[in-house]
């Protein structure tokens, strides 16, 4: 499954490669991109949507306290 | 500027503020007065400290939220390093204080984080204000009344009205009335267009004039106007090269960077019994240095300006990897027809008999074709300036594959190839040119010959020209044509190369021929862009690095297959688009060179005790503030 989530108060563009890293490091995530100027997320993903959105959730507070993925 | 960014401007302001008195009473003498000998010190320190926490709370806090993450090479956990160890300078008895700098770093950092991210809104913004092509509604007529309705409630053969000063909701044909429409939000053409009764109308556009009744021929979704806004949202998931090699690049940069800060502030002391102090000072204008930010967000900025500066001018790119390729293009290949050519027929030439007037050769021909509706019979009449009374023509016959004879004010008249002249023994004068040939025979004497081509866009040369002179060296044209047409339409264009006769399939492997010489001439650097008019070449589209549809307005195969969709008819645009990928690469690989240079001057500088804080803090905002304005330029559209 793909799909594009908008992110809320996503401010720094380092720490937006950094989430992009590591979300594309999640189990079973085929794909991760953040496109920092349109403040989206894109996941390709083999498991389950809501785990690893809550999993890349983690990872974007952990850079970002604010930052948060809509869905 | 937003509510978080007006409180760090606010902060920004009440710690410079602090500074300054804080510089101020302690060059004055006033603090050594109040306080005397040590206390001055104490007193310095702490009005410096209180500047450095008004401007920089939220990164310390942030900082210590980081490594509790484990993101210790986070900018604001380096930033907290660089400014506590400045003030920690203070320690060390024979140094010289350095808190003013522990709370300038701070402030100037801010100062760029403030400025950095009210550039990002502000593109943000922009691109978004440009891309409000989005309708919020639909009239529909009920029991009488026009009310207004949500677009995704309609569906096609609905029927809906569209105001004056409104935009059309959805692609439909206009059932009744006539207005001018301005399409400048799709296509960046300034010109409206006329729309009548059966005229094919399009999401996005503006009605200007007149009140139009149009029939949904596509539901909203996918409509022209969903389908571009969706594909500009997309666009950035497809990230180029070069935005990823400084992201990888980031990630090495900032590890080595503070590895060589806590190298240089350790081992000099340790090993060679250097001043612990100096080395240390040292260590930490290095890692004032070591964010990466100006970089990384500058390249996104920069390839975000040119996507929506396109976009502007009816150039949609759908990732910023494809406006980095045709950047580097060296070859264009084109379809002819639909792209360099209307795909209609024209009278190009006419050549009249010794004795024959112009008007008159062309007036007989037309008089003869006039019951015809084949192109060419069309192109014809369309090229005669007389009126023609059709009563005086008889006995039209078509003679199949040669031409067409007719009775015309009772003298027999020939219109038709060389075949016919022969078969009625007319002698006449043999022409070659780009094109078809007509032939006219009046009374059994020939009175001379009309030719008729695909007629060139206007812009077409130009086009051609203007992309050699953007670095295409080799400008291609595929074709089915006859090769002496083709050579011709080359000649007069200045196209480089052509491949004639081909047939739809064989188009596939001329281009993969082009590919394969062009990536081997150029070790790969070097890239094939193909432009077709969307209609039956969508493989080709493909296979090139980057597949440019033209003229796509609401062909939704061609929308899909390209990478590139230019929504304006006109070969210009190709051009434009050019110019604007190289302008937005050169604008990155500026900010990349100069980001990086200056970085690494100041690293140098500090490394040898040059450079100090107030150099480094410069370096990494200063850097940030110009890298960042550099990459705004790129929104602007070139002439």
């Amino acid at each position: 499954m793909r799909k594009s989530f908008k992110l809320e108060n996503l401010d720094c563009a380092n720490c937006a490669a950094n989430m992009e890293h590591d979300i594309s490091e999640l189990p079973g995530v085929n794909k991760a991109t953040i496109s920092f100027m349109t403040s989206k997320l894109m996941i390709d993903t083999d498991a389950d949507m809501d785990e690893v959105l809550d999993a890349a959730q983690k990872i974007c507070t952990s850079y970002e306290k604010d930052c948060r993925i809509l869905r | 500027m937003n509510k978080k960014q007006k409180t760090l401007l606010i902060r920004i302001i009440v710690a410079l503020a602090i500074f300054v008195v804080a510089e101020v009473l302690s060059q004055t003498g006033v603090l050594a007065s109040a306080f005397g000998e040590p206390g001055e010190l104490y007193a310095e320190f702490a009005i410096f400290f209180i500047a450095f926490l008004v401007a920089g709370y939220d990164i310390v806090a942030g900082a210590f939220r980081n490594l509790a993450h484990g993101h210790a090479l986070d900018e604001d956990f380096l930033m907290t390093i660089a400014t506590f160890g400045a003030f920690a300078l203070v320690l060390f008895p024979d140094s010289d204080p350095h808190m003013a700098e522990g709370a300038a770093v701070m402030i100037f950092f801010q100062v760029g984080e403030l400025f950095q991210s009210y550039a990002v809104d502000k593109s943000r913004k922009s691109i978004a204000d440009m891309m409000d092509i989005s309708p919020e509604f639909a009239n529909i007529m009920r029991e009488g009344q026009l009310e207004q309705v949500d677009p995704f409630e309609l569906v096609p053969d609905d029927e809906f009205v569209v105001l004056p000063g409104e935009r059309i909701p959805l692609d439909g044909e206009i059932v009744d009335g006539e207005s001018q429409i301005d399409t400048a939000a799709l296509t960046g053409e300034s010109v409206p267009r006329m729309g009548r009764p059966g005229d094919e109308v399009i999401s996005g556009c503006v009605n200007l004039t007149g009140r139009l009744v149009v029939r949904a021929t596509k539901p909203f979704e996918d409509s022209t106007v969903s389908r571009i806004l969706e594909l500009v949202e997309n666009a950035s998931e497809k990230k180029a090269r070069t935005e990823n090699f400084i992201t990888r690049f980031a990630r090495i940069y900032t590890p080595v960077v503070v590895g060589l800060a806590a190298a240089l502030a350790i081992l000099p002391p340790l090993l060679f019994g250097q001043s612990w102090s100096d080395w240390i000072l040292r260590g930490l204008t290095f890692l004032v240095v070591s964010c990466p930010c100006a970089l990384v967000i500058s390249v996104p900025l920069s390839f975000f300006g040119g996507i929506g500066g396109a976009s502007r001018q009816g150039i949609l790119v759908k990732g910023s990897n494809y406006l980095e390729a045709l950047g580097d293009a060296t070859t264009v290949v084109f379809d002819k027809t639909g792209t360099l050519t209307d795909g209609t027929f024209s009278v190009t030439e006419v050549f009249p008999a010794e004795g024959v007037d112009r008007g008159q050769l062309l007036a007989t021909a037309a008089l003869a074709e006039s019951f015809s509706t084949h192109p060419i019979a069309q192109s014809v009449k369309a090229a005669c300036e007389s009126t023609l009374d059709a009563s005086v023509v008889t006995d039209v016959e078509e003679i199949s594959g040669k031409g067409v004879k007719a009775q015309i004010a009772g003298e027999e008249v020939l219109v038709g190839n060389g075949k016919l002249m022969t078969a009625f023994s007319v002698p006449f004068e043999e022409r070659s040119a780009a094109g078809t040939v007509l032939y006219v025979a009046k009374g059994g004497r020939f009175i001379g010959a009309i030719i008729i081509a695909d007629s060139l866009k206007p812009q077409a040369k130009q086009a051609i020209a203007d992309l050699h002179a953007a670095g295409v060296h080799r400008t291609v044209m595929l074709t089915g044509d006859r090769a002496s047409v083709a050579n011709a339409v080359a000649a007069d264009l200045g196209i480089d190369e052509v491949h004639a006769e081909l047939l739809p399939q064989n188009k596939v492997e001329e281009l993969e021929a082009i590919l394969q010489q062009t990536h081997a001439q150029t070790n790969g650097k070097g890239k094939v862009a193909f432009v077709g008019d969307g209609i039956n070449d969508a493989p080709v589209l493909t296979r090139a690095d980057i597949g440019i549809a033209m003229g796509a307005m609401g062909s939704d195969a061609a929308i899909e297959a390209a990478d590139i969709v230019l929504m304006k008819d006109n070969p210009d645009s190709i051009a434009t688009a050019k110019h604007i990928a190289k302008r937005t690469m050169s604008i990155v690989w500026q900010n990349i060179v100069f980001a990086l240079g200056v970085k690494f001057a100041v690293l140098i500088l500090a490394a040898f005790g040059i450079a100090n804080m107030w150099m480094a803090v410069f370096a990494d905002v200063g850097v940030a503030v110009i890298a960042i304005l550099n990459a705004m330029r790129a929104m602007k559209a070139p002439k």
